[in-house]
């Protein structure tokens, strides 16, 4: 009995740096862990795989895959499949990003196995069925269901497991596979380039400056981009700011845009759609600005200013600019 | 070119989640309904696409006799048939059973092309459109954001970004593609096309009499608690720049 989990690399091809476990795949393998109980706990990574990293994380076999040159979701699915067969694997796990929803997602077409996407809990009832919790709507609601199958596939939703390492590290075993793939799996392979935006990622900027319809137009987000800059942070924006065509879709902090996690989010003129929740509900302080004090943020906020963010934004620029630039010159005591 | 859309009518929860007594559904007696906004972007790219190189776009969708409102809203952006595969009122079907029922419509259509959005926004099952393509046993790729085609040469050209880096996928038609919001800004209907939606056939299939399948089996639904707060409020208007300053002095993002 051997639970498999998918460990995604951060790095790697493309930027050239050493790969490390993406911390996705971090929080998949704690989820497996508890799955696995007693049993086997195998990884399995295309590259190669950071073996003490996944021991930390209680992972007892490496499956180290090589000679699928890029990623090519339904060639890895074949591989996973094949893996369970040769080891009796009764679950396969997956981090819920695009990658693992993915190609787990081949792995149920492929078996004819049902799959459950971002799962939050899964407990094995022994009987043949998983009693899971996974999320709908982004994680606005919670299914609870039964999945009942030969072997259970499922992803884990990635901001409801934290990643924790094993109490204590496991001796790894690690297995090199060469698999022979079928050109048809090969057929549909990514060709992986550097994007070209460059800039602190929305996804992991440490402060966010968020702007919704209080903007009003595609001309007043200066003094938000001002303010941005001030914190060493990057404007987000609402899903209405997007679909009126104001701001890039790539900005866009929601359900179907973003989710962020940073220290401070900073929500300018965002009322606070139940859709908007679900991607900015990983901040750690949020302080709204807004000209109405019964709008759904402030039931989210921790603090919040009630003012036109037209009044209060360019204030507070000027307020940092000051404290940047103190009277008396911060180098003397460099002389 | 012929392109099949794949839609689902789900319902727009605005303020908050309430469910039904027997929390099996969510409580939709004061919503609207709509298509996610993933596959408002698959019509807006199927409409783009056969502007551009001719042919038509048929969507199809899998529920209620209701369902009709939202096919025919496809209608008025410019989809020139529409096909109602029918479900009783309140089957949920799953993700296995959906694909199935879809490839009914999808095989003997000679589509070269067949759009979804890549998840659903209601049950967000992330594999209705693989689950497709294998049964068609055509290639795929999901949570599209850039899509070039190559009429002549029968190939599509399709792009995400995932982890900062640009992943480009080449696929040969016909093919099935799922999309993301922000692969285009949708547009709004036109009179004319209202006019035309209002009158248009649409085509009716019975579904799947039950929701019997191997998928996933609800059942119960709940929403999580959320964190209930009352911001702090720090003052009205620029005056309350000084209170400000010193929050963010102690949550550390300005020393």
């Amino acid at each position: 009995m051997t639970v498999f989990c998918l460990a995604e690399l951060d790095g790697g091809a493309v930027d050239g740096t050493a790969a490390g476990v993406a911390d996705a795949s971090l929080r998949a393998i704690t989820f497996a862990r508890g799955l696995a109980a007693s049993g086997g706990l195998a990884a399995v990574v295309f590259g190669d795989p950071p073996v003490s990293d996944l021991a930390a994380y209680g992972v007892t076999d490496v499956h180290a895959v090589s000679g699928i040159d890029g990623y090519a979701p339904q060639a890895w699915a074949r591989v996973l499949q094949s893996l369970m067969s040769e080891h009796s694997g009764h679950a396969v796990v997956a981090a819920g990003t695009e990658r693992g929803n993915e190609v787990l997602a081949h792995l149920g077409a492929i078996t004819g196995l049902p799959m459950a996407a971002n799962c939050a809990q899964a407990v094995d009832n022994g009987d043949g069925g998983y009693a899971i919790v996974r999320q709908r709507w982004a994680g606005l609601l919670l299914e609870e269901a039964v999945l009942e199958a030969s072997a259970a596939v499922l992803t884990v939703a990635t901001d409801a497991v934290s990643p924790v390492p094993a109490e204590s590290a496991a001796a790894v075993t690690v297995h090199h596979v060469a698999p022979s793939v079928d050109g048809g799996d090969l057929a549909v392979r990514a060709v992986e380039t550097a994007a070209g935006a460059g800039g602190a990622s929305l996804a992991t900027a440490r402060v966010v400056v968020g702007g919704g319809r209080g903007v009003g137009g595609a001309d007043g987000f200066g003094p938000l981009e001002e303010l941005a800059a001030l914190l060493g942070g990057v404007v987000g924006v609402s899903r209405v700011v997007t679909s009126e065509g104001w701001r890039p879709h790539t900005m866009q902090v929601g359900q179907t845009g973003t989710k962020i996690t940073p220290d401070l989010y900073l929500a300018c003129g965002i009322s606070g759609a139940i859709q908007h929740f679900a991607g900015c509900s990983g901040a750690k302080s949020i302080i709204a600005v807004n000209t109405d004090p019964a709008a759904p943020m402030m039931t989210r906020a921790d603090y919040a200013v009630i003012g036109d963010l037209h009044a209060v934004i360019p204030a507070l620029v000027t307020a940092l600019r000051d404290r940047a630039v103190p009277s008396g010159g911060g180098a003397a005591g460099r002389t | 070119m012929k392109i099949l859309v794949c839609v689902k009518r789900v319902p727009t929860v605005g303020g908050a989640i309430t469910l039904t007594a027997d929390r099996r559904a969510i409580d939709t007696r004061a919503s609207g309904f709509a298509i996610s906004p993933h596959e408002e972007c698959a019509v807006e790219e199927a409409v783009r696409l056969v502007e551009k190189f001719g042919g038509s776009v048929m969507v199809a969708t899998l529920g209620p006799a209701v369902a009709e409102e939202q096919l025919r809203a496809c209608l008025a952006l410019g989809a020139s048939g529409a096909v109602l595969i029918e479900t009783e009122p309140g089957l949920e079907a799953g993700p296995m059973a959906t694909a199935a029922a879809l490839h009914s419509v999808a095989a003997d259509g000679g589509f070269d092309l067949v759009l979804l959005g890549n998840e659903a926004s209601d049950t967000g099952d992330y594999q209705v459109g693989i689950r497709l393509a294998h049964l068609l046993g055509w290639p795929a790729a999901t949570g599209i954001k850039a899509l070039a085609m190559d009429d002549a040469a029968g190939r599509a050209s399709a792009s995400r970004t995932y982890r900062g880096v640009l992943e480009t996928f080449a696929l040969e038609l016909p093919c099935v593609v799922t999309v993301k919001e922000g692969i285009n800004l949708p547009r709004y209907p036109s009179l004319p096309g209202r006019l035309r939606a209002k009158r248009a056939a649409i085509t009716r299939v019975p579904g799947p009499a039950s929701a019997a399948s191997a998928d996933v089996r609800m059942t119960s639904l709940r929403v999580p608690d959320a964190p209930k707060k009352q911001a702090t409020v720090l003052g009205q208007g620029a005056e309350a720049v000084p209170a400000l300053v010193n929050v963010l002095v102690e949550l550390g993002v300005v020393s």
